[in-house]
C-alpha cells in the first residue's frame, strides 16, 4: 500500500512540476492529475501542498468543493445525467430511473465490474436539447428510451 | 472577584491617519478610514449582531446577520465588510434587516441542537443571537436533513460526525459547528498554519483538520485560536465541558517562554477553568500557544512538593519538617559551613521562572545576608553573552526594539532561533509580516520550519555548521564593506568612525571573505553574498536571534558581530529594525535586570562601582564586597575543590540543564547543604539535603519582564498549594539568618527596586495597573516606557565596533567522534520539562529524538526510530533516531526535555570567552547502533529513585 502510494506520487510529479511555477497553479495540477488518472487520489495532496507551499488542509479544501475530483478511480466510462431544472422539466427524472435501473446502480456508484461510473450533473449547458447528459466527454441531448438503451449497450462493449 | 471582559469590535482596527464621520442609529461618530461600518457602530456603543466575525481576523460576511441599511444605498450590506464612507446614514435596527436576521438565524437553528449543552452553559452565542434578533419560533423544525442527530428512525444520519476528542485539551464537535469559518481564519491569519479548512460545499461543507484527519493527527499546533474564535459550541476547551463557565477572572502574565504573553485565568473559585490569551497585552496582541494556554496543569499535578524536607545525607529518604524547622535548619548550617570555610563558601542561584521581585530578594540575600557576591543565574547558560555583547556594543544589555516593531520590518534575518518552536507566539507575528510580503534570511545549521512552511519562504538559509556563526557574520559584512552597501551617514552620526574604519579593515581581511568562510563553514559564498545584499538594501531590516548564537565558544563575539552588522547598515533606533535577543524564559530577562550576575547590581551596575554600591549600602546597613563573586561553573569547580560547601538554588534545575552533567553531579555531591527551592523534586535534588516547597505563577503577585524589556504584572489567582510565594519564602529565611526584612507585598520590593536602580526608577504597580506594561528604561525621561531603544543615539554615547575575530572552538570532531552534535527545543515541549512533561503535551513528545541525516544513518547502519549511543568526550547516553533531512550530513540534533535523555551527559564543558556561556550547540559526537541505557542512564535512574524516597510526617511519628 505504501508502495503503491509512492508510485502514485512519482508518477504526478511531472504534472506537478508543469504548472507549479504559473501563476495559480492548484487547479490546472489537479485538472493534469485527473485528466491523467481519472481521479484525484488522496495520497498525492500531500505532495502538491509541499510543492506549492500550501498546507495539506488547503488543498483538500480546494479537492473536497470540486465533485469532478473524485477519490477514487472511475469505471472504463463516466457517464454524467443532467439533473437540473430545465432537464427535469423535459423529463430528465424518468430518464434518471431508467439509466440506473439498466445499469444496475445509483448516482454516486461505479458498477462492480468496473464498466461504468454514474454521477449527476447540474446543468450541461445543453438545456435547448433537455433532457442531456455526457458519456467520456461528448454530450447527448433529447434522452429517450432508445437513446438510454443505446447508451447502456455502448457501455457494456 | 470580577469578570475581565473584553469588547469584541467584530473587524480589526484600521491604520489610517484620515478619519470619516458618519451617522448610525443617529449617532455622529468619527473612526479612521477603513473602519467597517460594524466596528464603527460598536464604538458608538451599538452591538450588531454577527457569528462570523470577530476583531482579531479580517471580516468575511458569511453569517449573513450583521446587515444593515444605509440611507441612499439599495440592499442590505454586510456591516462587517462595508467600510465606513463620508456622511452616510447607517440605520442597524430596521423592521427590514430584523426581519432578514430573525430569517437567518431560524435557518440557522433549525440545524443547531436544541438541547446544545454550550448554549445552556452560555458559552455559545447560537442562543444569545437568537434571542437578540427575536426569533420565535423554527417553522421547519429540525426532522429534515440536518447535522445534529447520530441516527434518525433507525437509519445513520449520513451527515454526523463523531465528536473529535483527539486534542488533549479541546473537543470539536460537528453537530454544534456552523461553519462560519472563523476557526479556519484564525488558523490561518492569527496563527499562520493552515491546518483547518473547510471540506466539501452546500450542505456537506464541514470544518476539517488536515485531510479530514483528527485535529491530533493534523497540521494543528494547538495553539488554541480556533477555540478562542468558535462563536458555538463547536470548538470547546475541554476544561470547560468538565467544570463549567468561569466565574471570575484575572490578567496575568504566561510563566513559559521570553514573550511574556498576557493571559486572563478564568477561575471557579481556586480553580483554573481556562487560560484565555489577553487582547490588550501588547506582547501577545491576544494570541497564544499550546504551553501558555493550555499546559499549565503542573501546578496542581500530584508530583508537586507542599511541605519542606530535610535529610542529612543525599542517600537518606527525605523527611518531612516543619517550615520553621526548615529555615532554622538551613541557616544554622549555612552559618556554619561560612564559619568553618570562610564568607564565601556558600551562594545563591536565582531563577529565571521566578518573579523580578523574588530574583531581587535572592542576590539581595547573598549580597546582604551571605556577604559576598555568589550569585548567579540560568542566563548564565543561555543569554549572559547578549548582556556582554551588547552592553559593549550599545551600552544596554537588552533587546532593542518591541515584538510590534516586526510588523515595520521589510526584512527579518533570524539567526540561531527557531522561533515557531521554542516562541510560537512571536512566530506567528513575524510570519504574518513575512506574508505581508517582508523577506526572510535563516542562518541555522539545520532547516528549521521557518525556511519553508505554507505560505512563508526564505530568501536565504545559510546552513552553517555548527561553531562558525562569528565567521559567516564577518563575511556578510565582508560583502556589505566591499560592495559600499554600509550607511555612511548613520555610521558618521552615530557610531566611533575610527572604529568602523577599524572595523571595516578587520572585515576585509581575505580570510572573511565569502570564498574563505566558505571553505569551513559549509555555505555556499553565493548565498552570503546573497544575504548580505538583501540585508543591507531591502529596507528596514531587523536581526533576531536565539541560542544558537549564544551557546557557543564564541558567543559574546557573535553578538558583537550582530551588532556590526545592524549599525554598519543603520538598523538601529527606529521601527521595523534592531538586534533581537529571543529570550527563553519568561523572566530570564527580568533576573538579569534584578542583579543576579556576580559581578552586577540591579541595572547592569557594575559591583566595582563605589557610588552604586553606596545606594544598597545605605539602605542594606551593611558593607558590600567590591569583588564579583563566583559563577555557576565557579562554584562547582570550587565544591569540587573543598572551598564551595552551600549554595540556595530557586527554581532552576541545574543537573538537568546545565552542560556536563556529571560535574554538575559532582560539585552537588561535594557540598554540604544543597537547599533546592522548586515545584517539584527535580533533578537537581536528588544532591539536596533541604528541599523547600515552591509555588506556582497562578500562586502569587510580582511581575515578569520579558525579551522585549516589558515588565508585566503576574496576580495571585489560587492561594499557594505550598502555603507560601517564594518571594515570603526567601524572606523568611533571610529573617532566620538575622535580616530585618518585612516586605509584606511584592510591590514594596519594587519600590526598593525603583528607588535604587535608575532604568526602573519609574515603575510601579500603579503605573502598571494603569498601563497594562511598561518597557524599561522607565525614568523621568520615558515616564511610560521605552519601546525602541537608542533612537535617538546609543546608551553609551556612541555605537561602537569591535572586532570579531573567528576562532574556532576548541571542541572538534575527529574519527573518535566524527559528527556535530547541536540541540534545541520543541513547540510542546519547555526547556527541562518539568513542567510540560507533567501536563498533556506529552502526547505531542513522548521523548527526546536524535535527528540524524540519511547519509550518515546509512553509514552506521541506523533505521528510523532504532536506540542509538549518542557519545562524546563528555560522556554518553541512549535515545532514538530520527532520520531527516533537515540536518546536514555531519551534524545531529536533538532535544533536552526528559530526564532519562539527559543529552547534557553528553555535553562539555567549553564555554563562551567572555561569560562562560556553556557552548550546548556544538558538540563531537559519534552514533552508534545499541541495545539500550547506558549504565551512566541506569546508575542515576536508581539514584534517582532513591532519592526521592519520602517519610511523611505521619509515618515517621
Amino acid at each position: 500500500m505504501q508502495h503503491a502510494g509512492t508510485e502514485i506520487v512519482s508518477a504526478v510529479m511531472p504534472i506537478i512540476e508543469r504548472w507549479k511555477h504559473e501563476e495559480g497553479p492548484l487547479l490546472p495540477i489537479l485538472n493534469g492529475i485527473l485528466r491523467e488518472f481519472g481521479y484525484v487520489p488522496r495520497e498525492v495532496l500531500p505532495a502538491i501542498a509541499d510543492a506549492l507551499n500550501l498546507s495539506r488542509a488547503e488543498v483538500y479544501g480546494v479537492v473536497s468543493f470540486y465533485h469532478d475530483y473524485r477519490e477514487n478511480p472511475p469505471g472504463r466510462h463516466v457517464l454524467k445525467v443532467c439533473r437540473a431544472e430545465a432537464c427535469q422539466a423535459m423529463g430528465g427524472d424518468a430518464v434518471a430511473e431508467r439509466l440506473q435501473e439498466l445499469l444496475g446502480i445509483t448516482f454516486g456508484e461505479t458498477a462492480a465490474d468496473g464498466s461504468v461510473t454514474l454521477e449527476e450533473v447540474f446543468c450541461l449547458g445543453l438545456c435547448a436539447c433537455s433532457p442531456s447528459a455526457m458519456l467520456d466527454g461528448e454530450v447527448i441531448g433529447r434522452l429517450d428510451e432508445d437513446k438510454v438503451q443505446e447508451i447502456a449497450r455502448e457501455i457494456r462493449a | 472577584m470580577c469578570f475581565v471582559n473584553e469588547i469584541d469590535y467584530g473587524t480589526p482596527a484600521a491604520k489610517s491617519d484620515k478619519t470619516v464621520t458618519l451617522s448610525i442609529d443617529g449617532k455622529d461618530i468619527t473612526v479612521p478610514e477603513g473602519t467597517s461600518i460594524m466596528r464603527a457602530a460598536r464604538i458608538a456603543g451599538i452591538e450588531v449582531p454577527k457569528l462570523c466575525a470577530n476583531d482579531m481576523v479580517k471580516a468575511f460576511g458569511s453569517c449573513r446577520l450583521c446587515l444593515v441599511e444605509i440611507e441612499g444605498r439599495g440592499g442590505t450590506p454586510a456591516s462587517c465588510t462595508t467600510p465606513v464612507a463620508e456622511g452616510i446614514k447607517v440605520s442597524t435596527r430596521t423592521e427590514r434587516v430584523q426581519a432578514i436576521r430573525r430569517g437567518i438565524m431560524e435557518l440557522y437553528m433549525s440545524d443547531h441542537p436544541e438541547d446544545c449543552p454550550a448554549c445552556a452553559a452560555g458559552d455559545c452565542e447560537m442562543v444569545k443571537m437568537a434571542e437578540t434578533v427575536g426569533l420565535k419560533e423554527i417553522r421547519y423544525g429540525r426532522a429534515g436533513e440536518n447535522h445534529i442527530w447520530p441516527a434518525h428512525d433507525g437509519v445513520a444520519n449520513p451527515h454526523f460526525m463523531e465528536p473529535d476528542l483527539s486534542n488533549p485539551y479541546f473537543a470539536y464537535d460537528a453537530s454544534q459547528c456552523i461553519v462560519c469559518s472563523l476557526c479556519v481564519r484564525a488558523c490561518e491569519e492569527q496563527q499562520g498554519t493552515f491546518a483547518l479548512t473547510v471540506e466539501g460545499r452546500g450542505f456537506e461543507s464541514r470544518i476539517s483538520a488536515g485531510m479530514h484527519e483528527p485535529f491530533l493527527e493534523s497540521e494543528c499546533v494547538s495553539c488554541g485560536a480556533c477555540v478562542q474564535a468558535c462563536p458555538t459550541g463547536a470548538l470547546r476547551e475541554k476544561s470547560v465541558i468538565e467544570k463549567g463557565m468561569p466565574e471570575w477572572s484575572a490578567v496575568t502574565t504566561c510563566a513559559y517562554c521570553g514573550v511574556g504573553c498576557s493571559f486572563k485565568a478564568e477561575m471557579k473559585g481556586e480553580e483554573v477553568v481556562r487560560m484565555v490569551p489577553w487582547k490588550e497585552g501588547k506582547a501577545n496582541r491576544g494570541h497564544s500557544c499550546v504551553k501558555g494556554r493550555f499546559a499549565y496543569g503542573y501546578a496542581t499535578h500530584k508530583d508537586r512538593i507542599l511541605n519542606p524536607m530535610i535529610r542529612e545525607k543525599i542517600t537518606d529518604p527525605w523527611r518531612e519538617v516543619t517550615w520553621e524547622e526548615a529555615y532554622a535548619h538551613v541557616a544554622k548550617e549555612f552559618r556554619r559551613i561560612q564559619y568553618q570555610y570562610g564568607r564565601s563558601a556558600i551562594g545563591g542561584i536565582t531563577s529565571s521562572r521566578c518573579t523580578n521581585e523574588e530574583t531581587y530578594l535572592v542576590q539581595k540575600l547573598v549580597r546582604q545576608g551571605f556577604g559576598n557576591n555568589n550569585v548567579d543565574t540560568c542566563a548564565r547558560v543561555c543569554h549572559s553573552p547578549t548582556g556582554y555583547g551588547l552592553k559593549t556594543t550599545f551600552g544596554t544589555s537588552a533587546g532593542t526594539q518591541d515584538f510590534d516593531s516586526v510588523e515595520h520590518a521589510d526584512i527579518v534575518m533570524l539567526i540561531g532561533a527557531n522561533p515557531t518552536d521554542a516562541h510560537p507566539v512571536f512566530a506567528s507575528r513575524m510570519k504574518k509580516r513575512l506574508r505581508q510580503g517582508a523577506k526572510l534570511i535563516v542562518i541555522d545549521p539545520r532547516r528549521i520550519d521557518l525556511v519553508r512552511t505554507p505560505h512563508v519562504e526564505a530568501s536565504y538559509h545559510l546552513p552553517l555548521r555548527p561553531g562558525t556563526n562569528a565567521a559567516v557574520l564577518n563575511a556578510l559584512g565582508h560583502v556589505i564593506i566591499s560592495e559600499g552597501l554600509f550607511d555612511e551617514a548613520f555610521i558618521r552620526e552615530r557610531c566611533e568612525w575610527d572604529e568602523f574604519q577599524d572595523w571595516a579593515e578587520f572585515v576585509m581581511q581575505p580570510e572573511n571573505s565569502p570564498e574563505a568562510v566558505e571553505k569551513f563553514s559549509g555555505v555556499p559564498a553565493d548565498l552570503i553574498r546573497g544575504a548580505a545584499r538583501l540585508y543591507a538594501t531591502g529596507g528596514t531590516a531587523a536581526i533576531y536571534y536565539g541560542l544558537g548564537v549564544t551557546e557557543h565558544s564564541q558567543g559574546s563575539t557573535t553578538v558583537m558581530a550582530i551588532a556590526n552588522l545592524a549599525m554598519a547598515t543603520g538598523n538601529i533606533g527606529r521601527p521595523g529594525v534592531g538586534v533581537n535577543p529571543l529570550r527563553g524564559q519568561n523572566n530570564v530577562q527580568g533576573s538579569c535586570d534584578m542583579g543576579s550576575f556576580p559581578h552586577e547590581l540591579p541595572g547592569y551596575r557594575h559591583i566595582s562601582e563605589d557610588a552604586t554600591r553606596a545606594i544598597y549600602e545605605a539602605i542594606w546597613g551593611v558593607k558590600l564586597d567590591d569583588e564579583p563573586g563566583l559563577r555557576i561553573t565557579n562554584m562547582l569547580d570550587a565544591a569540587v575543590e573543598g572551598s564551595f560547601k552551600g549554595i540556595y538554588i530557586q527554581g532552576e534545575d541545574i543537573l538537568q540543564s546545565d552542560p556536563n552533567t556529571k560535574h554538575v553531579a559532582a560539585g552537588l555531591a561535594a557540598m554540604e547543604c544543597v537547599v533546592v527551592h522548586d515545584l517539584f523534586l527535580n533533578e537537581t535534588a536528588n544532591y539536596a539535603h533541604v528541599f523547600l516547597p515552591g509555588s506556582t505563577f497562578l500562586e502569587k503577585d510580582g511581575t515578569f519582564t520579558n525579551a522585549e524589556r516589558r515588565i508585566n504584572r503576574v496576580r495571585k489567582v489560587m492561594e499557594p498549594k505550598n502555603g507560601y510565594a517564594d518571594w515570603e519564602v526567601t524572606q523568611r529565611l533571610a529573617q532566620t539568618m538575622g535580616l530585618d526584612w518585612n516586605y509584606q507585598h511584592p510591590s514594596e520590593i519594587m519600590a526598593e527596586i525603583a528607588a535604587t536602580t535608575p532604568s526602573f526608577a519609574g515603575v510601579t504597580y500603579e503605573l502598571l495597573e494603569l498601563e497594562g506594561s511598561v518597557q524599561w528604561p522607565c525614568n523621568e525621561k520615558a515616564p511610560l516606557g521605552t519601546p525602541v531603544m537608542h533612537m535617538d543615539g546609543f546608551v553609551r554615547g556612541k555605537g561602537k565596533f569591535i572586532r570579531t575575530a573567528y576562532i574556532a572552538t576548541d571542541e572538534k570532531t575527529g574519527p573518535r567522534f566524527p559528527l556535530l552534535l547541536t540541540t534545541g527545543r520543541i513547540l510542546s515541549q519547555y526547556n527541562v520539562g518539568a513542567q510540560t512533561r507533567r501536563t498533556d503535551n506529552v502526547v505531542w513528545h513522548e521523548e527526546d529524538l536524535l535527528e540524524i541525516h540519511p547519509f550518515d544513518a546509512e553509514n552506521r547502519g541506523i533505521r528510523d526510530g532504532d536506540w542509538v549511543k549518542l557519545a562524546s568526550r563528555a560522556g554518553e547516553t541512549t535515545l532514538r533516531a530520527k532520520i531527516t533531512d533537515r540536518v546536514a550530513p555531519g551534524v545531529v540534533y536533538t532535544t533536552f526535555h526528559h530526564p532519562d535523555t539527559q543529552a547534557n551527559v553528553v555535553t562539555t564543558e567549553f564555554s563562551d570567552w567572555a561569560t562562560n556561556c556553556p557552548e550546548y550547540k556544538v558538540t563531537a559526537v559519534q552514533v552508534t547502533p545499541s541495545n539500550g541505557p547506558t549504565e551512566w542512564q541506569r546508575d542515576y535512574d536508581e539514584l534517582s529513585r532513591k532519592s526521592r524516597r519520602i517519610v511523611h510526617v505521619e509515618a515517621a511519628e
